[in-house]
C-alpha cells in the first residue's frame, strides 16, 4: 500500500516537474536573462572605474557550464529531481495522513487538501519572509546563513503546521467543526508570525535592479510552485480516488 | 437530466505505522538528499569538490526560491 503510492507519488510528481518546467522555460528563464544581463552591465561598470584607476582586471572565470545548458537541460534536470521527489514526499505524507488526518475526508479531498498546505507552508509562508531571488541579487559571502535561515523558515513553518492541524480534534471537541479550522489556521499564524519578525531580515538587492525583474521573477517562482502543488494534489487524487473506488467495485 | 449526488464516503483506514515507518525513513533520506543537491549543493555546504553542480542546476535553483551565490 505504501509502495504503491509512494510510486503514485514519485509519477505524478514527474507529470507536475514537466508543466512547472514548461512555465518556468517561458515566464521564469526571460527574467533570469534579464537579470544576468544587469549582473553583466554591473561588472562592466566596475571593470571600466578599475581599469581608470589603473587597478590589474580581475581573470575572466571560465564558464564551467554554458548559459544554454543551464537555462535547457540544468533547468529541466532540477526541476524534475525537485518535483519527483516532492511527489514522492507527497505520496508518503498522503500514506500517513490517510485515516489519521481528521475529518473524514475521501482521497480526492485528502490530496487537495494536503497539497495546500505543502504549497503553503513549505514554499509561500517560507518566501513571504525569505523570497526568491533572481542571480545578481546576493552576497556570496552571507550564502551560508540566507541557506541556514530559509531552511530553518521552512522547518518552522511546517511543524507550525503539524502542530496546529493535530490539535484539530480536540478544537472541534470543544468549538465545533468550523471554529476549530480557524483555530488551527490561527495557530499557524501565529506562529509564523513570530518566527517572521524574530528571525533577522534579509535584502541584498542592489539598489538599481529593476523592480519589474524582481517582480515578475518572483511571480514566476510563485506560479511554478503553484502548478507543481497544484497538479500534484489533483492527479493523485484523482488517481486514488479512482483506485479505492475501483477497489470497492 | 439526472441530479448526481455526491457522496464524501469513501473512508480509508489508517496504514499502521510499522509498515509506514521504514518506507517513510529511507525513501524520505533519498528524496531529502535529491532536493539538497537541487537546493544547496556546492552553495552553502559541499559533499563534492568543484562548481558543477552548482553551474548545472543554477537557474533552477533560482527559480525555485532557494537562496543562490
Amino acid at each position: 500500500m505504501v509502495r504503491t503510492l509512494l510510486v503514485r507519488g514519485m509519477l505524478v510528481g514527474i507529470v507536475a516537474g514537466l508543466l512547472s518546467f514548461g512555465f518556468l522555460k517561458v515566464y521564469g528563464e526571460p527574467q533570469i536573462d534579464r537579470a544576468i544581463a544587469f549582473e553583466a552591465q554591473l561588472d562592466q561598470a566596475k571593470a571600466a572605474a578599475e581599469k581608470a584607476k589603473g587597478m590589474a582586471m580581475p581573470a575572466e572565470q571560465p564558464e564551467l557550464v554554458s548559459r544554454p545548458v543551464q537555462a535547457g537541460l540544468g533547468l529541466f534536470v532540477a526541476v524534475m529531481v525537485y518535483s519527483a521527489a516532492f511527489g514522492g514526499l507527497f505520496g508518503l505524507a498522503f500514506a500517513f495522513a490517510q485515516g489519521r488526518m481528521p475529518g473524514d475526508l475521501d482521497p480526492q479531498a485528502l490530496a487537495g487538501l494536503l497539497a495546500l498546505i505543502g504549497f503553503v507552508a513549505l514554499y509561500l509562508v517560507p518566501n513571504l519572509k525569505y523570497p526568491a531571488n533572481p542571480p545578481s541579487v546576493g552576497d556570496p559571502e552571507t550564502i551560508g546563513i540566507r541557506t541556514a535561515l530559509y531552511f530553518g523558515m521552512i522547518a518552522i513553518s511546517l511543524a507550525a503546521m503539524v502542530l496546529a492541524i493535530s490539535l484539530k480534534n480536540s478544537f472541534s471537541a470543544r468549538f465545533g467543526e468550523w471554529n476549530a479550522n480557524l483555530a488551527v489556521a490561527a495557530c499557524y499564524i501565529v506562529v509564523v508570525v513570530a518566527a517572521g519578525l524574530l528571525l533577522p531580515s534579509i535584502n541584498e538587492v542592489p539598489d538599481e535592479f529593476p523592480a519589474v525583474v524582481l517582480w515578475k521573477f518572483r511571480i514566476a517562482s510563485l506560479g511554478a510552485q503553484f502548478i507543481m502543488w497544484a497538479a500534484l494534489g489533483l492527479l493523485f487524487g484523482g488517481l486514488t480516488q479512482r483506485a479505492v473506488v475501483l477497489r470497492r467495485a | 437530466m439526472t441530479s448526481t449526488t455526491y457522496a464524501p464516503t469513501l473512508p480509508v483506514p489508517a496504514i499502521p505505522l510499522r509498515e509506514w515507518l521504514p518506507w517513510a525513513i529511507f525513501a524520505g533520506l533519498i528524496f531529502l538528499l535529491a532536493i539538497y543537491f537541487v537546493g544547496a549543493e556546492e552553495g552553502a555546504t559541499s559533499l563534492i569538490s568543484g562548481m558543477y553542480v552548482h553551474e548545472f542546476v543554477h537557474d533552477g535553483r533560482h527559480l525555485l526560491g532557494f537562496p543562490c551565490h
